[in-house]
């Protein structure tokens, strides 16, 4: 760059940058004149109309908190609406010292330190003028007690509130799930002009998965209100736009059967509607009363809750994770029979254990002396263990694993509802990957009889079973309908395209579990006018020794076998598909397979008489 | 120490005028600022319900950012330009750290905690953003060559994207139009301009179309803060009825009932422009945009007789900035712009933005007095 250039430029950069100066002082000018406008807009145009907002009366604004939506189940019972109750609500801003008058409430209501410490947070959350709940669903003695002394609590007063309420308690708990205070995380995360003026949320369950729908939309009112802050006319309001009722193709009273039917023992019972992958029924037992939780549960009552045993807080349909046992056979053999690794008829010889090529372990049947030589329809009716590591064996995992995959092994079903888990279906890379090892054919074997790895959860096996019953049309389980029509059908995602004849002869087997004279449930198909398709299960807790003597009696009973079963039911029209899976309870054909029975008994007979 | 010797020789001998002088202090811009400072107490004291310690607090704060002030007019420009890559790399850095550490910390992103005291980057970014732009165009001729342009453009966008990242959009905004000022007094064609801003027009629907629900939602309730009554919208409306309920002369100093009766939130903070509408009506508030105006003249005038052009494109810029600062805020606060978080430069209660504002005024006093020959006059 020249010397004369340079300078040349310099001038012209002079000139330029003065008229830049010029133009940004015009811009800025004109800028200063528009927000001059506008001042002049609002302190002389708007000026009477502020003037009358600000001088004795303020306009103050409420939140208008929507009515949360109604949850019913397929048959229109309520399993969540919303009641009438009492709350201690106090208005920060017309209290002089909140912190004395919490101290008075206390010592006059036995209000304990958690609740006083859950207020705070949630006040502190609001604005000082919105009303907030101290004691929620006030019992009759506590509303008598402050009423007497309420001269002396200015700002502090017993309001009406909708206080959400689950009919059902226990029953559905892990279905429905519930809402409780909204809590310093959620406050962070949750839109803050929706939920102002709303003091809960849904935490688990439907109420969890359906928060937006069933929360409806805030609305506002602009409340002119007096130096007392006494409201005096309403200016302005946008009403709250109430939550959407939801329906669940849940049937409560089939949820009650199986439930009831569980007794004692903990598990879980999934039925699905095989047509459409609507979810009949999602029994978790133990369950809980939800109610507490919504008013606020105390801390020893839900520390009780926690250390219990028998674990009522965990959703065992939705997260529980089993080894499917023998009810995986059925799939294998379908693995089996589509891929041409078998033909149905072709027969095994068990004589109570198998034996890889060159290897000395015995892998054990569950009948010591064997079941002879054996069929597929044979070994799926007696569970013949043998005859399905040898089916294993030939399979090879990577076919199995493929093969069971498209029925939802290992992956999560997608049900409505928030925290499901997703299982374990191992593979070849799913062992490198996780543990830094090979795939041992041993591990081959006892994948092929539902063991080792292989973990499914309760809804899963049902939704692997619905599959079946519709005939490879995979089934997508789902609890919210959207519409209050209990015939409408979910479309088909996807067709696995399996040979008919194969599934006919997997069904038949399957019919035969149930009646033929040597099935493992054949306790369950008397007297029922229809036929049963169904795969008991055995799922070992712990392992047992080599040559080991086997006697369920000397074991602990935490240490015994789940009890798992599978069935669809008709068998030549599938409505309705179970899974059932008791913890700790032995055999599948004497304890899961009646239970099982007892839920399609209702729902196909129960239909019947309508 | 040379280049003071030589402008005294110009100046008529004087004793105030040389004790001025060799402060480097520029008198209209002084008194100006200190009007403004003297006139943020008075509001404040009314805003903060009277109370006597908020006063202090922020004396203390003003106190500090005047001698700072001072001590920057001090420097030769000269020192500015040689290390305004240094002092930008630097705050980028910090920007950087301050994210990272944000990860761990939750919530708080803006700060890295010192120690002794604690230290918000992206006011550092405010000033040094100017400086690296202006430094980097003047190295070229002028008007800048598309290739300069875009990589001025990349230095912009990087710290106002680590800012938006916090999220702090008030001084993100702050950022990018400090940047873009030096651009426009750099002599970016006004046919450029257009483009830019045809583009960016044309975009938004694209942009619209490929945003999903929810994140409309937060632009809508962005554009339009009453669609969110209860949270965002309350301090409008409430702003609103105080600037209304002044009218033309005001409720008279101390007599503002909105931020008494805690009806105005963020009264002495973001929102005190309300407070001061109410109590001092029209005329009070015209007078008080007539002040700043001043102020920005003499910073364009400042600009304008700057010698060199790292100067002269830092004091435009600084200048503009600091008008986008009162022209951002009083709009949010009357309800014409989307509420970011603004302050009114200079009256509303809080350090961070007071010192560096008036280092912004400290390195124009030095561009001012730090001139090695007395321009054509």
């Amino acid at each position: 760059m020249s010397r004369i250039y340079t300078i040349k430029n310099k001038l012209e950069e002079s000139r330029l940058f003065l008229n830049r100066i010029i133009a940004a002082f015009v811009v800025m000018l004109l800028l200063t004149s528009g927000l001059i406008v506008r001042l002049v807009y609002l302190q002389i145009v708007g000026h009477e109309h502020y003037a009358t907002l600000a001088k004795d009366n303020s306009i103050k604004i409420e939140p208008l908190v929507p009515t949360r939506g109604i949850i019913y189940d397929r048959h229109g019972k309520v399993l969540a609406d919303n009641t009438q109750s009492f709350s201690l609500e106090l208005i920060p801003e017309q209290i002089k010292d909140l912190d004395d008058t919490l101290q008075r409430l206390q010592k006059l209501l036995n209000i304990s330190d958690e609740k006083i410490d859950q207020y705070q947070k949630q006040r502190k959350r609001q604005k000082r003028f919105v009303s907030t709940p101290l004691l929620i669903s006030m019992t009759d003695e506590e509303i008598a007690k402050f009423a007497v002394v309420r001269p002396y609590f200015p700002g502090v007063d017993i309001q009406t509130r909708l206080v959400r309420h689950y009919p059902y308690a226990e029953l559905a708990s892990h279905v429905v799930g519930y809402v409780a205070r909204i809590n310093e995380t959620e406050m962070k995360s949750l839109p803050v002009a929706e939920y102002r003026g709303s003091t809960h949320v849904g935490k688990i369950g439907i109420e969890s998965t359906y928060e937006t729908e069933l929360h409806g939309k805030t609305g506002y009112a602009e409340i002119e209100t007096n130096v007392q802050a006494r409201a005096i006319n309403t200016v302005n309001s946008v009403p709250p736009v109430p939550g959407e009722n939801l329906y669940l193709t849940l049937d409560i009273d089939l949820q009650k059967t199986a439930y009831d039917t569980l007794g004692d023992y903990n598990g879980a019972i999934v039925a699905i509607e095989v047509k459409t992958g609507g979810v009949l029924v999602f029994a978790s037992r133990p369950g809980f009363d939800p109610n507490p939780f919504v008013i606020g549960i105390a801390n020893d009552a839900y520390q009780a809750l926690q250390s219990s045993e028998n674990q009522p807080l965990y959703n065992r349909a939705l997260r529980g994770l089993y080894p499917p046992g023998s009810t995986a056979k059925p799939f294998v053999a379908l693995a089996g029979l589509e891929y041409n690794a078998i033909s149905p008829e072709h027969k095994i010889f068990c004589p109570g254990y198998y034996q890889l090529p060159n290897v000395s372990h015995h892998y054990r049947d569950w009948k010591k002396g064997g079941h002879g030589s054996v069929n597929m329809s044979e070994a799926i009716t007696q569970s013949c263990d043998v005859y399905f590591y040898s089916l294993a064996s030939t399979l090879g995992i990577d076919r199995m694993h493929s093969f069971l995959q498209h029925f939802g092994f290992g992956e999560k079903s997608g049900i409505d509802l928030v925290g499901e888990k997703q299982g374990l279906l191992p593979s070849r890379e799913w062992k490198r990957n996780q543990r830094n090892q090979s795939w041992y054919p041993g591990e081959t074997l006892i994948t092929g009889i539902g063991q080792g790895f292989l973990q499914v959860t309760p809804i899963q096996l049902a939704r692997a079973t619905a599959t079946l019953a519709n005939k490879g049309k995979v089934v997508s389980p789902f609890l919210v309908r959207h519409t209050p029509d209990p015939d409408a059908t979910a479309p088909v995602i996807e067709n696995l395209e399996l040979n008919p004849e194969n599934i006919n002869t997997i069904t038949a087997a399957m019919v035969n579990v149930i009646h033929d004279a040597h099935g493992t449930a054949k306790s369950i198909g008397k007297n029922i006018s229809y036929q049963i398709a169904g795969k008991t299960g055995t799922a070992q807790v712990f392992n047992i020794k080599q040559d080991a003597k086997y006697n369920e009696n000397d074991i602990d009973f935490k240490l015994r076998d789940h009890a798992l079963f599978i069935s669809f039911a008709p068998a030549d029209d599938p409505k309705i598909a179970v899974a059932v899976v008791v913890e700790n309870g032995g055999h599948g054909g004497s304890v899961a397979a009646p239970m099982a029975g007892q839920v399609i008994k209702q729902y196909l007979e129960g239909n019947n008489e309508n | 120490m040379k280049t003071e010797t030589r402008s005294e020789q110009f100046h008529p001998p004087s004793l105030i005028g040389n004790v001025l002088r060799k402060l480097h202090i520029d008198i209209p811009l002084f008194i100006g600022l200190l009007l403004i400072s003297l006139l943020s107490f008075v509001i404040l004291y009314s805003a903060g319900s009277q109370d006597m310690d908020v006063l202090m607090r922020q004396a203390a704060r003003v106190g500090l950012a005047f001698l700072l002030m001072t001590a920057l007019a001090h420097v030769d420009p000269y020192q500015f330009k040689r290390y305004s890559a240094l002092l930008f790399s630097f705050g980028i850095l910090l920007l950087i750290a301050v994210l990272i550490l944000g990860q761990f910390g939750k919530g708080a992103q803006r700060w890295l905690d010192l120690g002794v005291f604690r230290f918000q980057p992206s006011e550092m970014i405010k000033i040094t953003t100017p400086m690296m732009i202006a430094w980097y165009l003047a190295e070229h001729a002028l008007p800048p060559k598309p290739k300069q342009l875009l990589i001025a453009g990349i230095l912009i966008i990087i710290p106002t994207l680590l800012i938006a990242k916090q999220p702090d959009l008030g001084t993100a905004l702050l950022v990018a139009s400090s940047g873009a000022a030096v651009l426009f007094f750099a002599g970016l064609s006004w046919r450029f301009m257009l483009a830019i801003c045809t583009i960016l027009a044309g975009l938004t629907p694209i942009l619209w179309h490929f945003m999903r629900p929810y994140q409309r939602d937060r632009v809508l309730t962005f554009l339009n803060p009453e669609a969110d009554p209860l949270g965002r919208g309350y301090h409008i409306i409430q702003s609103k009825i105080a600037i209304g309920s002044g009218g033309i002369y005001g409720k008279g100093w101390l007599g503002s009932t909105q931020s008494e009766l805690d009806f105005l939130p963020e009264s002495s903070t973001d929102f005190i422009f309300a407070v001061f509408a109410e109590e001092f009506g029209l005329f009070g508030c015209v007078s008080l945009l007539t002040l700043y105006l001043l102020i920005i003249s003499r910073c364009l005038y400042i600009a304008s007789q700057a010698q060199d052009t790292y100067s002269r494109l830092l004091a435009g810029s600084l200048a503009f900035t600091f008008f986008v600062y009162v022209f951002v805020n009083i709009g949010m606060v009357i309800g014409v712009l989307p509420v970011v978080g603004v302050p009114l430069p200079l009256i509303s209660y809080g350090g961070t933005s007071i010192v560096t504002l008036l280092a912004g005024f400290g390195i124009l006093m030095s561009i001012h007095t730090h001139k090695k020959f007395l321009p054509h006059s």
